[in-house]
């Protein structure tokens, strides 16, 4: 843990297609922008790329637009503040703008951008120390053992790593059932929330879908959801600069009293957002109210496989199904 | 009494820089030619170097010279602390340390080192290595501390199997002392409480790392360091370094954060002056990294701990059985298990009290002072037994308290030997606080549920020893009248150095604006001090002003005297004028009278000095010398008495039983300070006391994956002091503003029981909110607090440290 950075070659192009270019010319060269994630790997010299690319410069890259649909695009590199700030994701999105509030701490909320906040690496200590472990490349998990430290660890989805998903957006931009716009080579693509967060089974040295050389460009919030009943709540043990314990988003449409469709995603218990699809059909034509809670706390985290330490969120995940269900009474 | 200056707010003369970025720190120092130190800190928590090859680390472009353990001074203690060692005991202690152009290069030079290391067994959990075949920290030794030889001591299975399940095995206790008939007092108890219980150690968090630079010149070293002590900390230095005290120059004109841990010496601050030697001289800077402050920069210790407390029927304490194991991490660390016992006993009062302590060496972070080491962590696992016995009693928690908390100044007693005090006013801020906070009506609120929270009520108590004495003052007044205090106290950022600087002011009757504060190093020639820790700045160093400005007082009298006629008891201070008693246009001003101090010579500016004054004092009384009238003075003013600084504190919070979470609602501390000497400054020590102590209570620990003795909270976002965003808007605050009976003008500290008031209180409250639950663990952790509320297990094992 150095605090000294390695030498590194850095490139701030002013265009998308600068920007590809010099991917397409560096394998291993690593995207930053906010850096908020990117300089703590390198300070402590557990990733050393010898390329870096700083996309923070690129004008498309940047700044939150209305689609024909009622929904918004989002550039990549645009800051959490302004998101968070943005009047069109406060009135269409609240979930949203509330869990861009709620990340880290109001200093790197102007710095940090919700391009980076999906695409951040996992918090898991055992990893960010530097273990060898298979996230890392190596061949265990150190977070699993019978004496692991893993009270902030994974319930659900464990295949050889029990890291959860750090990001607050992320399970927002999932319950609003977002496309993710990257660019790969000049194609460019939209990958659907529930394909852009990978697990371990898919790939355990990533996060998301993003390859080397890929840029991650925006992200369009589709208007479905535009103008919903939504939920956002985060619990961490601090009330800022702290990754949550676990946190819930839900957008739900109510018609006539009863629940007309509804999506809800939990945060920190798997290594991508969980989409509680058995709360989902639960109480699709429902009416919200104390019985229908009591259902959804039955429900809610069915199937968790609780670490050592880390038992406590599973009636955190129930309750927070149940505060959001609640929200709609 | 009416002061001019005690009592009323100022602003301190560091302030404008700290806001305004102005403010060199130690990290700040640069130089021509100035070379970067980075060290190798052990990748294991205990280990052997085998060998270490250089070779690559030399190749580096940039690298200037390597440090080994072995041409650096070894402590003489196996428990002692050096500054690189071949044999570390803790992870991430220094090993080695290079030299280069840049801090690029050391950096990459460190990484190219290649090191043999052989792992040698190692414990993180004390309770582990008392079992009788339980690994040690160090070879043979896993019991020291403070008096205590280093020494091998295990507990027997008998000790162990004696131990009710999930209750603290008592075994043999290096340290044990007792009063009065315990086993009487409880068999008279209508209530006993017994419960064991867990501190967690937790870090300091200084914002400014330890970073510190050093050259050598004109054989003498310049030391630029992070210290809460500027003269305290020296005569250490000096050792560390190798060289007589009158050859070292340290420069620490401000301090970033201690909290205790920068209170005395601490090896990585004579680090770089070691490697600056080795370089003919040339400067270097050591930035210390987070990361390297999180394992090198000291941390409050931990305790497994169990407690038997009897109260009679109206709540009076009659016996206190006391047991602490502490976690001491692998050095004699500091004594907090004495101050447990002490901490007790002034709070409490018992008629009765027996105390057992064991210090237990581990691999984990070396422990230091934190602000209220021992008496804050007692708060934290006694005041909650309190409200149990309450409830047990069907009394009011705050009756209880007052049953037991020591009041009307004088006649409490202190420690085992039960000895006297000099103020102690808990009782009345305990009374002053309760009806400030309207805690009858209030309280009755307890267990009130609103949606999903639950609100709930807490008081807290703590205390600290506050004064000390013995040390030296030094002042000046220069012809142009101005009065120079000379405080080697540090800078802290209590501005205490500034505020006790004001009772040598006040004796003199000087105008705050007249008065220069010398302070921030050895070239401001300052008097040997005590270090700013402790809560003893405020007392210790109120005397030595207070005797420095005596002494300015009774020569400018004398001067008088010889120039105006008469003889010194004729002459008055007035004004900054020293005249006639009844006849002011008989006198002069002070500053003809630091001319003529200057024309006389001798005693009167500094070229003879007292005898009995530390060698730090009369080289800077030396130094000083002929610039104006000297005033420089031993405390020899009489002290006969334990010096308390008690807080109490009350609180209201709404948990949130779905969560997890609590909010603070509301927030009122009362501090027994003698008399309030600034308050501006009180203040913030209560608020940031109060910030400290929530954090304390509620989230900071150490953890430590025990199969790989690897620290798991290694950053601020993993540690979790508490943020702003944590606080509640405002947060209330009084003081009993009693005088202190042995402190010139009654004023004493404060800092320390401000944290363990607001800690216990807070963990009170919460355990208030779920009905009396006790957690006995501190911090109480958003998980804890859920797996209550919904009736679960904690994931814990209940004697289980340095875990989550």
């Amino acid at each position: 843990m150095t605090d000294v950075m390695h030498n590194f070659e850095l490139f701030q192009p002013a265009t998308l297609a600068d920007a590809q270019a010099i991917l397409g010319d560096h394998e291993d060269a690593w995207i930053i922008a906010g850096g908020m994630d990117s300089l703590d790997w390198f300070k402590h010299r557990v990733k050393q790329p010898s390329v870096v690319v700083d996309i923070a410069n690129i004008p498309d890259l940047h700044g939150i637009r209305e689609e024909d649909d009622r929904g918004l695009w989002i550039g990549a590199t645009t800051t959490l503040t302004e998101v968070n700030e943005s009047e069109a994701v406060q009135s269409r999105f609240p979930v949203l703008a509330q869990a861009a509030l709620r990340v880290a701490s109001p200093q790197i909320r102007n710095k940090g951008t919700i391009g980076g906040n999906v695409s951040q690496d996992t918090r898991c200590t055992y990893y960010r120390d530097g273990f060898p472990c298979y996230r890392a490349g190596g061949n265990t998990c150190y977070a699993n053992t019978p004496t692991a430290m893993n009270r902030e660890h994974a319930l659900f989805g464990v295949s050889r790593c029990v890291a959860v998903t750090p990001s607050d957006t992320a399970i927002a931009l999932s319950a609003l059932e977002a496309m993710f716009i990257v660019e790969r080579r000049g194609d460019r693509s939209e990958v659907a929330a529930a394909d852009f967060f990978i697990g371990p089974d898919i790939d355990i040295t990533r996060m998301t879908s993003l390859e080397p050389g890929d840029i991650l460009v925006g992200i369009r919030v589709p208007g479905k959801w535009a103008g919903s009943r939504q939920y956002f709540e985060k619990v961490a043990d601090r009330n800022t600069w702290d990754f949550a314990l676990a946190n819930i988003a839900m957008a739900a449409t109510v018609d006539a009293g009863a629940i007309s469709d509804i999506s809800m995603v939990c945060g920190a218990v798997q290594c991508t957002p969980r989409r509680l699809t058995d709360v989902e059909s639960l109480v699709r034509g429902e009416t919200p109210g104390e019985e229908l809670e009591t259902l959804v706390k039955r429900v809610a985290a069915r199937g968790a496989e609780p670490l050592n330490f880390n038992h406590f969120k599973v009636p955190l995940m129930e309750n927070l199904a149940m505060r959001a269900i609640r929200s709609l009474a | 009494m009416a002061y001019k200056l005690i009592g009323k707010n100022f602003i301190p003369p560091d302030i404008e820089a700290k806001v305004t970025g102005a403010a060199d720190y130690a990290e700040d120092f640069r130089a021509d030619g100035m070379a970067h130190v980075k060290f190798y800190g052990s990748p294991m928590p205990h280990g052997r170097v085998n060998s270490i090859d250089l070779s690559e680390a030399e190749k580096i472009p940039g690298f200037l010279a390597a440090l080994l353990p072995e041409e650096v001074k070894q402590p003489d203690s196996p428990v002692g602390f050096p500054i690189l060692t071949s044999e570390p005991t803790y992870f991430g202690q220094p090993i080695l340390a290079i030299a280069a152009e840049t801090e690029q290069a050391a950096a990459d030079a460190i990484a190219a080192v290649r090191m043999d290391m052989e792992l040698l067994p190692f414990v993180t959990d004390p309770l582990e290595s008392l079992q009788p075949d339980g690994p040690n920290a160090l070879d043979g030794l896993n019991v020291a501390g403070s008096d205590i030889d280093a020494q091998e001591l295990k507990w027997s299975g008998r000790d162990f199997a004696l131990a009710d399940e999930n209750a603290l095995p008592r075994g043999e206790a290096p340290v044990e002392w007792s009063f009065g008939d315990v086993e009487a007092g409880f068999a008279n108890s209508a209530v006993i409480v017994e419960e064991s219980f867990v501190h967690a150690s937790n870090a300091h968090h200084a914002m400014e790392p330890r970073s510190a630079a050093a050259y050598w010149e004109g054989g003498k070293c310049h030391v630029w360091g992070s210290t809460q002590s500027t003269a305290f900390a020296q005569p250490g230095l000096a050792n560390l370094i190798g060289i007589e005290l009158s050859d070292l120059v340290l420069v620490s004109e401000f301090c970033g954060g201690g909290f205790g841990g920068k209170g005395t010496t601490y090896p990585l601050m004579a680090l770089p002056a070691v490697v600056s030697r080795k370089l003919n001289g040339r400067p270097c800077l050591l930035r210390v990294t987070r990361n390297e402050e999180y394992n090198n920069g000291s941390a409050r210790a931990g305790f497994q701990g169990w407690a038997k407390l009897g109260f009679s029927q109206e709540g009076r304490m009659l016996a206190a059985d006391i047991y602490v194991v502490q976690d001491l991490g692998p050095t004699s660390g500091f004594p907090d298990f004495n101050n447990v016992g002490s901490a007790a006993v002034i709070v409490f009062q018992p008629e009765a009290a027996r105390f057992r302590a064991t210090p237990v060496l581990t691999n984990t972070v070396p422990k230091g002072p934190q602000r209220g080491p021992g008496e804050n962590q007692a708060a934290n696992m006694l005041e909650p037994l309190l409200d149990k016995a309450a409830r047990e009693l069907g009394i009011d928690r705050l009756a209880l308290r007052l049953a037991n908390a020591p009041g009307g100044g004088v006649g409490a007693k202190y420690g085992h030997e039960q000895g006297p005090v000099t103020s102690a006013y808990l009782r009345e801020a305990l009374e002053m606080g309760a009806e400030a906070f309207n805690w009858t009506e209030r309280s009755k609120q307890s267990g009130m549920r609103n949606g999903s929270k639950v609100r709930g009520y807490g008081i807290g108590e703590a205390y600290h020893t506050a004064g000390s004495n013995g040390f030296d003052g030094l002042v000046r007044i220069t012809p142009d009248g101005a009065l120079h205090v000379h405080t080697g106290v540090g800078n802290l950022g209590t501005f205490s150095y500034a505020s006790t600087s004001r009772i040598a002011a006040e004796a003199l009757g000087y105008e705050w604006d007249h008065v220069v504060l010398e302070y921030g190093g050895t070239t401001k020639h300052v008097p040997w001090n005590l270090g700013q820790f402790g809560s003893n700045t405020n007392f210790t160093m109120a005397r030595t002003n207070y005797v420095a400005a005596m002494d300015a007082a009774q020569k400018l009298k004398e001067i008088a005297a010889a120039t105006l006629g008469g003889s010194a008891e004729d002459y008055e201070l007035k004004d900054e004028r020293v005249v006639k008693t009844g006849d002011e246009s008989a006198g002069m001003s002070f500053a003809e009278a630091a001319q003529k101090a200057i024309e006389m010579g001798g005693r009167y500016d500094g070229h003879e000095i007292p005898d009995d004054i530390h060698p730090m004092t009369q080289a800077s009384a030396s130094a000083i010398a002929g610039t104006g009238l000297v005033g420089v003075a031993k405390d020899n003013l009489p002290k006969d008495a334990t010096v308390p600084a008690l807080a109490a504190a009350f609180i209201e919070v709404d948990v949130d039983v779905e969560t997890g979470k609590f909010e603070i609602l509301d927030y009122h501390c009362v501090a027994d300070c003698g008399t309030v000497i600034h308050p501006m400054g009180l203040a913030a020590q209560v608020r940031g006391g109060a910030m400290m102590g929530f954090g304390l209570a509620t989230s900071e620990r150490h953890v430590y994956d025990p199969q790989y003795g690897r620290p798991n909270a290694q950053a601020l976002y993993q540690a979790k002091p508490k943020t702003y965003l944590d606080m509640p808007a405002q947060m209330n605050w009084a003081a009993v503003d009693q005088p202190d009976t042995q402190s010139p003008m009654g004023t004493k500290g404060i800092g320390e029981p401000l944290e363990g008031a607001a800690s216990s209180a807070l963990i009170c409250a919460i355990s208030d909110a779920l009905g009396g639950h006790l957690f006995n663990r501190t911090p109480v952790v958003t998980d804890m607090i859920l797996n209550a509320a919904e009736g679960r297990p904690q994931s814990h094992k209940p004697l289980a440290t340095n875990t989550v």
